[in-house]
C-alpha cells in the first residue's frame, strides 16, 4: 500500500497549519472565480456605485478636494465595498455550517484554525483584487492619486485592513446565525447605515447635526477619511490613528467572538 | 477492553436541553466488521456518530475509537477515522479530481501521493470519465460516491457512514451498496447509520436498533428477525372495500391481528406454523369470496422487527424532521 493512516504526513504544527490554511484559501478562491454570480456581486456592484455617483448624483455634491468629486468618491466607494464585500464571508460560513461541510473538515486531522483563516484569507485577497479593479475603473473616469506611490500604497493597506476587520465581524455573524437564509436577511442590514451615514459619498457636514455626531465618529468615516487623505495628500488630522484604534478595537472584540462561535457551531 | 474492537462505547449519554438524544448506550464493533445502527429520525444515531468522530462532547460515558479515547485524544481519533454521508465534503464548483486532491493536501500526503491516490479512488469508484467535470454536474449517486471517496483519501481504519443512501433512487442505492461491500471486504471497519431496514440487512454483520436514545435491540439480521417469531403470511387486495373485508376475514387467527403496510400489503404473523397458517388464510379468504394477490409466506423483514420491538413502524415516526438537527441544534 502506498499510504496508510500511520504515514499521514505530519510536519511541524506551524507548517501544517499554514499548508491547511492555504489549501482552504485556494479552494475558496476557486469557488469565487468559478461562480459568475459571485463575481458580479463583488465587482459589478461597486463599479455601478462609482458610475452612478460620478455621473448621476455627483454633480449635486460639493466636495472640496483637489480633483473634484471623482477624487472624493473613489476612496469612499473602496471603503464602502470593504463593508459590502464582507457579506460573502457570512454567507459562505453559514452555508458550509448548514451543509455539514465544516463538521466534515473538523472530523479531519487538520489545523483547527484553517477553516476560519482560509476563509478570511481568501476574502481579503478577493477584496484586494476588487480594490485594484475599482482604482482602475476610477482612473478611467478621472480619478488620480495626488500623494505619490507611498500614499497610494497606504490607502491600499488601510482598505485591506478595513476589509479584514469587517470580514471578521461577518464571520461571527455567519457562524452565530448558522443559516444561510437568516444571513441573507440580516447579513447586510447593519452595513447600510455604517457605509451610507459616513463620508463615503457626501461630506458629513451636509448632514443634519444630530446625524453628524454619529457620522463623524463611526469607524467607516474615520477609515474612509484616512483613505482619502492618503490618496489625495489632503491634511490627515488624526484619522490615521483613530481608524487604526477602531479597527484594533473591533478585532479585539470580534476575533474571540468568531472563534467561540466556530467552536460551538456544530 | 479487547484490542480486537475498533469501537468501544460505554454508557454514552448526551442531552440537548430537555431532549435526551443519547440516554446511555453501549456498543462494541470488532475490527473488520460492519455495525448497522438502525433507527428513525431523532433516535440518536447522528448524535452517536458526532461523538465518535470528535464533533460533540458526551455528557457522560466513554468512547474509544481505534484504541484512542475521543475525549483524551481527539486528534489521534481524527487520524484514524473517515466520515462520509450526505455529500457534505464536496465542493460543487471543483471537479471530482480537484475535490479528492484537496483532501489529499489537507491530509499532507504530498503532491505525488495526493495525485496517485486521487486517480486510484476515481478508478475504484467509477468516476474516471467524470473526473474533469465540476461536481455540480454529477448525479446524486455520483456525488455520494465522490463524497465517500473523499473520506477514504487517507485510508482510514474506521469508517463512519451517516445515512449514505438517504434520498437516493433505488438504482443509485444499489450501486452505493456495491461500493460499500467492496470496501468492507478489503477489511475496513464500518459503522453505518441508516433509516432503511433493508440497507442494514444488506450491509451489516450486526445491527443495533436505536429508539429515543437507547439501544432497544441488538443482533444479526437473522437473530432480530427471530424476535418477531417466525414467518409472515403476506398478500394484497386491489380495491379498498375488498381490503377491509380481507383484514376482517383473517383477523383473530390465534389472537394475531393482521397489519396493513403503507404499500397496502396485508401481513399476518405466522409463528413457527407457517404453512398451517397459510392454508388457514387461504381458506378464510376463499370463504369470504376474496381474491388475494401475491399470496405467500416470507421471512420477516426488519420492518416487522421494528414494529414488534417498538409498536410503531420505523419510517413513520411522527417528528419526521429532515435530520436529527432538530435535537442537535
Amino acid at each position: 500500500m502506498s499510504a496508510s493512516t500511520a504515514t499521514i504526513g505530519r510536519g511541524s504544527l506551524v507548517r501544517d497549519g499554514l499548508s491547511d490554511t492555504f489549501v482552504m484559501m485556494k479552494r475558496n478562491l476557486l469557488v469565487w472565480v468559478r461562480v459568475p454570480a459571485y463575481i458580479v456581486f463583488t465587482l459589478i456592484q461597486p463599479v455601478m456605485f462609482i458610475l452612478l455617483f460620478r455621473y448621476v448624483f455627483g454633480g449635486a455634491i460639493k466636495a472640496n478636494v483637489p480633483g473634484g468629486y471623482v477624487d472624493y468618491l473613489v476612496p469612499g466607494v473602496i471603503g464602502q465595498t470593504m463593508g459590502f464585500g464582507s457579506f460573502g464571508t457570512a454567507i459562505s460560513l453559514a452555508n458550509e455550517l448548514q451543509k455539514g461541510t465544516i463538521d466534515r473538515l473538523r472530523a479531519m486531522p487538520i489545523a483547527r484554525s484553517a477553516v476560519l483563516l482560509g476563509r478570511l484569507g481568501a476574502d481579503v485577497l478577493r477584496m484586494a483584487v476588487v480594490t485594484v479593479v475599482l482604482i482602475g475603473v476610477g482612473a478611467a473616469i478621472g480619478f488620480r492619486f495626488h500623494n505619490g506611490v507611498g500614499g497610494a500604497l497606504l490607502m491600499f493597506v488601510y482598505s485591506i485592513l478595513l476589509g479584514l476587520t469587517i470580514c471578521t465581524v461577518s464571520a461571527f455573524i455567519g457562524l452565530a446565525l448558522k443559516e444561510e437564509e437568516a444571513v441573507q436577511g440580516f447579513g447586510l442590514i447593519w452595513v447600510f447605515p455604517l457605509t451610507f451615514v459616513s463620508s463615503a459619498f457626501v461630506p458629513v457636514q451636509s448632514m443634519p447635526h444630530w446625524l453628524q455626531v454619529f457620522a463623524v465618529n463611526q469607524p467607516f468615516t474615520q477609515v474612509i477619511d484616512a483613505l482619502r487623505s492618503f490618496a489625495l495628500g489632503t491634511p490627515i488630522g488624526n484619522h490615521a490613528w483613530v481608524s487604526l484604534l477602531w479597527l484594533a478595537g473591533i478585532m479585539a472584540v470580534f476575533v474571540p467572538l468568531a472563534v467561540r462561535a466556530y467552536r460551538r457551531a456544530s | 477492553m479487547s484490542t480486537d474492537d475498533a469501537i468501544v462505547v460505554e454508557g454514552l449519554a448526551k442531552s440537548f436541553g430537555d431532549v435526551h438524544a443519547l440516554a446511555g448506550i453501549d456498543l462494541r464493533v470488532p475490527r473488520g466488521s460492519v455495525l448497522g445502527v438502525l433507527g428513525p429520525n431523532g433516535a440518536g444515531k447522528t448524535t452517536a456518530v458526532k461523538i465518535l468522530t470528535t464533533l460533540l462532547r458526551p455528557d457522560s460515558g466513554r468512547a474509544i475509537v481505534d484504541g484512542r479515547d475521543v475525549l483524551a485524544d481527539p486528534a489521534g481519533v481524527r487520524r484514524s477515522i473517515g466520515l462520509a454521508g450526505q455529500s457534505a465534503a464536496i465542493v460543487d464548483e471543483l471537479t471530482g479530481r480537484e475535490n479528492l486532491e484537496m483532501m489529499g493536501r489537507l491530509y499532507h500526503l504530498g503532491k505525488r501521493r495526493t495525485k496517485d491516490r486521487a486517480q486510484e479512488l476515481l478508478e475504484q469508484f467509477g468516476l474516471t470519465d467524470a473526473a474533469a467535470r465540476r461536481a455540480k454536474t454529477y448525479s446524486g449517486g455520483m456525488t455520494r460516491r465522490l463524497d465517500l471517496a473523499a473520506s477514504l483519501v487517507a485510508r482510514p481504519k474506521v469508517l463512519f457512514l451517516d445515512e449514505p443512501t438517504t434520498g437516493l433512487d433505488p438504482r443509485a442505492r444499489n450501486d452505493m451498496w456495491q461500493v460499500i461491500r467492496d470496501l468492507v471486504s478489503a477489511g475496513t471497519t464500518l459503522l453505518l447509520t441508516t433509516q432503511y431496514l433493508e440497507e442494514a440487512d444488506e450491509l451489516a454483520d450486526r445491527i443495533v436498533v436505536f429508539d429515543h436514545g437507547k439501544v432497544i435491540a441488538e443482533g444479526t439480521a437473522d437473530e432480530l428477525k427471530d424476535t418477531v417469531g417466525g414467518d409472515v403470511v403476506e398478500f394484497s387486495v386491489d380495491d379498498d372495500s375488498g381490503r377491509e373485508a380481507a383484514v376482517k376475514a383473517v383477523s383473530g387467527l390465534d389472537g394475531v391481528e393482521p397489519t396493513v403496510s403503507e404499500s397496502r400489503v396485508i401481513s399476518v404473523r405466522a409463528g413457527d406454523r407457517g404453512s398451517d397458517r397459510l392454508v388457514e388464510v387461504v381458506r378464510r379468504l376463499d370463504d369470504a369470496g376474496i381474491q388475494p394477490q401475491g399470496l405467500g409466506l416470507r421471512r420477516p423483514s426488519l420492518d416487522d422487527v421494528f414494529l414488534a420491538l417498538t409498536g410503531h413502524a420505523a419510517e413513520a415516526e411522527p417528528e419526521s424532521g429532515d435530520k436529527e438537527a432538530v435535537a442537535d441544534a
